[in-house]
């Protein structure tokens, strides 16, 4: 088992899950709340990630942060580093990557409260934030919960925009994906049945936490 | 004073008021799907007019614009000093009573919070319930619970959708003079949207005939529910 590889892969997904939920939370609130034409066009762009290829996803990102943009160059004068094959690259295709599995839950958690309870707290003076704080995210916490963990295991499982913006370089961009297909590129089965087991098995424990907490709060409102 | 000019429309459903209520207390009469709870969400904000579809609102309480949509002016929800009770009590299911009630007084400290939070739910007669949780309270009490949580901000007009259809008949009658001595003291401008004539008989306030989104008559209740009064005092002798 590639330990760095694992504890780079945790540390990509812990990062990246913080980062969404901070953007989702909000954003999710604002397309089921707002009134505004655009938002249909905000929620396909973010919904985007979900059908576009990761590779060209991967490539894009690649262009725009590399040194053939003026955004790319102003990143690297910025941090003193490209972007691109770096940790914090990788951070920022993996947010953009997993958005849809971020927001889609929480926009669906927010728009099943009932609207005549958000009209209350609009009414009594709830702003927007304290309307999220107070009401959406307390009667949606199956999913932020459900936003989290898919977000998390999107991550962890994540190849193509890896490979494309990252590369393949130990302790930087190295993931336990990119490790798999390395072992299976060298023959080696043995060591490629641990790594796939170990995505295999967080997939499934996180999955479990995501149904089992449903199914008892369910058995305990019937 | 409460003055509106509203023009709007609702699918097929068209909707045009322009009235002025002079009594603090105006019930808004007829049958289901009159306009009454689209009056009632234009009034609280809650609803926007759309001017490409030649829609229009002007809303003014004691001279201040709440709604002007000549100007794209509108007061947030929760900036017009407006609170709204509907049939449904739309507690939140999360939170206790007492923080139902408190919900609108974040900005008082704790024990002025508590203080306002006992008097509404001593003025509804629900003291009992500081502690429970919305799904542990009947229809009735959720709707006390509800007519307090929206009199403790202290607001300046009260609407009211059918807020009582969950009470008997005893209890809704004695929470209404409870009711309405509290407001007048407190000068609340009220609009109650019922279409039981007998409830806007017992109040004896002005009364908004609606009639298809339009406004058919406005006057004091003995007038305007003349015939639903008759109606209604046949149906008893011959009982």
């Amino acid at each position: 088992m590639d330990w760095q590889a694992l504890a780079l892969s945790l540390k990509l997904a812990t990062v990246t899950t913080a980062i969404l939920l901070a953007i989702a939370v909000p954003l999710a609130a604002l397309l089921v709340l707002g009134r505004s034409r655009w938002l249909a066009a905000v929620e396909a762009l973010a919904a985007l990630p979900l059908v576009l290829p990761p590779t060209v996803l991967g490539f894009f990102l690649l262009v725009l942060l590399g040194p053939r943009t003026a955004f790319g160059r102003a990143i690297t004068v910025l941090l003193g580093h490209p972007l691109a094959f770096s940790f914090s690259g990788l951070v920022v295709g993996s947010v953009i990557y997993s958005l849809p599995f971020a927001v889609q839950p929480l926009v669906a958690g927010f728009a099943a409260v009932p609207p005549a309870l958000v009209d209350a707290a609009r009414l009594l003076g709830a702003t927007p934030p304290r309307l999220v704080r107070t009401l959406l995210i307390p009667l949606a916490r199956r999913s932020l919960l459900a936003a989290a963990v898919l977000s998390f295991l999107h991550t962890m499982g994540e190849f193509g925009v890896v490979l494309m913006l990252g590369g393949d370089i130990p302790g930087a961009t190295r993931t336990l994906s990119i490790v798999l297909y390395n072992q299976v590129e060298n023959f080696d089965y043995a060591a490629a049945n641990r790594t796939a087991a170990t995505l295999l098995g967080l997939s499934v424990v996180a999955l479990a936490v995501i149904y089992l907490g449903g199914r008892s709060r369910r058995g305990r409102h019937a | 004073m409460l003055e509106l000019a509203l023009h709007a429309r609702r699918g097929s459903f068209h909707l045009q008021v322009e009235c002025r209520f002079a009594s603090e207390w105006t019930v808004v009469f007829g049958p289901s799907g009159a306009g009454k709870s689209s009056l009632l969400r234009l009034l609280a904000g809650l609803d926007l007019t759309d001017s490409g579809r030649q829609e229009h609102a002007r809303i003014a309480l004691d001279g201040n614009l709440l709604t002007d949509s000549s100007n794209g002016f509108r007061l947030k929800p929760g900036r017009r000093q407006t609170s709204m009770v509907a049939q449904q009590s739309a507690l939140f299911p999360h939170l206790s009573v007492e923080a139902n009630v408190a919900y609108g007084l974040h900005r008082l400290d704790r024990a002025a919070r508590l203080k306002r939070v006992r008097e509404m739910l001593e003025l509804v007669d629900a003291t009992d319930l500081l502690n429970r949780r919305p799904q542990d309270l009947s229809g009735g009490e959720a709707q006390r619970v509800a007519l307090a949580r929206a009199l403790a901000p202290q607001p300046r007009l009260l609407l009211l959708d059918e807020p009582l259809s969950a009470l008997d008949g005893a209890a809704s009658d004695a929470l209404l003079v409870r009711l309405q001595l509290w407001l007048n003291q407190h000068h609340v401008q009220t609009v109650m949207a019922t279409h039981d004539a007998t409830d806007a008989l017992a109040i004896g306030a002005e009364v908004l005939l609606l009639h298809e989104g339009r406004l058919a008559a406005l006057g004091p209740a003995a007038e305007v529910l003349a015939a639903e009064r008759e109606r209604l005092l046949r149906r008893l002798k011959s009982s």
